[in-house]
């Protein structure tokens, strides 16, 4: 298939972000989290740095913790092959308001763009619809992009997006690397100062 | 008390994860713990997260605590292992952790392939940041999820209660 009408992987985190409020965002590790700290630096995005397959989990527990909150888990292809188990988890909870959206390269990004199984016929959005997610599809143009960015708020979750980009390596722009601070902003940011004085 | 007159510890760490707020129960399941998954599911301020295998509890574990909430991680020594690489998520950000295992591979066990993990459990949480408590008296087991919870939640620690195999076993295998 030809790679030249691929999305561009900033574009499509700058339209998911845009105007994003007060949205509970989680980065897998890698470029998705690069992504999200191009589209703005935020305190209530969580970027992981490693225990890579973790970040579906993080926007369940998170998602579970915040019903009235619309909760973002963005992460890669490879990311999301190491989690594949945390789709039928997240299936059976049913949260209305988690959106788990897949920026898929075909590639492991960070390691030499090998090949992932997405390149080889795996269709993850084909597991999460057969894991019982609300609604899962596979996105190949902007204005399923822009559709989706509504999505996220519409509460008729779980959501799972599979978005073809092209395997390319924008200019690294780097979120915080200090788990603490990370995990003590975002508390702070989202439940108040008094987070953790109790 | 069962009907035995023994001590219902399952009934004990209900009411120390209840009185610790647990609003998450994160599980891969274990005979072991039966009876303390069946009383959290009665619970309608507990919410029962299966998982396929273990290392998801731990990412659930972060994010219910980013979202403010306590979550406990139920699972058998077996599992340990498969939460390894997620426990770095715990110990770079110090998020709380508690999780209860119950133990398999030492006493009386009768399937060879629970010994390596079974053995392995202690080293492995502790070689993964994770304080590691273990408990084989029935009548232990309740201060012991108290003070594990509160070790965890007030000082941002990960703590796993090990239940023994003679604990476990006499209260579900020996009946």
């Amino acid at each position: 298939m030809s790679r030249a009408n691929l999305l561009d992987r900033r574009a499509v985190v700058r339209s998911l972000l845009a105007e994003r409020g007060d949205l509970l965002v989680v980065t897998g590790l890698g470029a998705p989290a690069w992504d999200a700290t191009a589209a703005g630096d935020s305190p209530l995005t969580f970027p992981l740095w490693g225990a890579m397959g973790s970040a579906a989990t993080v926007g369940l527990g998170l998602a579970l913790a915040q019903p009235d909150r619309d909760v973002l888990v963005l992460t890669g292809d490879g990311e999301m092959l190491m989690g594949l188990g945390s789709l039928a988890t997240i299936a059976v909870q049913r949260p209305a308001n988690l959106a788990l959206v897949v920026l898929d390269n075909e590639r492991y990004g960070e390691t030499g763009m090998q090949e992932t199984h997405t390149a080889l016929g795996v269709d993850l959005a084909a597991i999460a619809a057969g894991c019982g997610f609300a609604q899962s599809e596979t996105i190949r143009a902007m204005a399923g992009v822009e559709a989706l960015r509504e999505r996220l708020r519409a509460r008729q979750g779980p959501l799972f997006a599979q978005i073809k980009i092209a395997a390319d390596s924008p200019p690294l722009v780097l979120p915080p690397r200090d788990g603490g601070l990370l995990k003590t902003r975002f508390r702070a940011a989202l439940l108040g100062p008094g987070a953790d004085l109790a | 008390m069962s009907a035995g007159g023994g001590v219902d510890w399952p009934a004990d760490s209900y009411a120390a994860l209840k009185s610790a707020d647990i609003r998450q129960v994160a599980y891969v399941p274990d005979a072991g713990h039966a009876r303390l998954i069946q009383l959290c599911a009665g619970d309608p301020r507990m919410r029962m997260v299966p998982l396929t295998s273990e290392e998801e509890g731990v990412g659930l574990a972060a994010g219910a605590w980013l979202g403010g909430q306590r979550s406990v991680l139920l699972m058998q020594s077996s599992g340990v292992g498969n939460c390894i690489n997620a426990l770095a998520l715990i110990e770079t950000c110090r998020f709380p952790l508690l999780t209860l295992v119950t133990m398999r591979g030492e006493f009386g066990e009768f399937n060879p392939w629970q010994v390596p993990m079974g053995r392995a459990t202690p080293e492995a949480l502790a070689c993964a940041d994770v304080l590691v408590q273990r408990v084989s008296e029935a009548a232990e087991v309740g201060a012991a999820v108290a003070g594990a919870a509160r070790l965890a939640f007030a000082s941002y620690c990960a703590v796993a209660v090990l239940l023994s195999q003679q604990l476990v076993g006499a209260k579900s295998f020996q009946k």
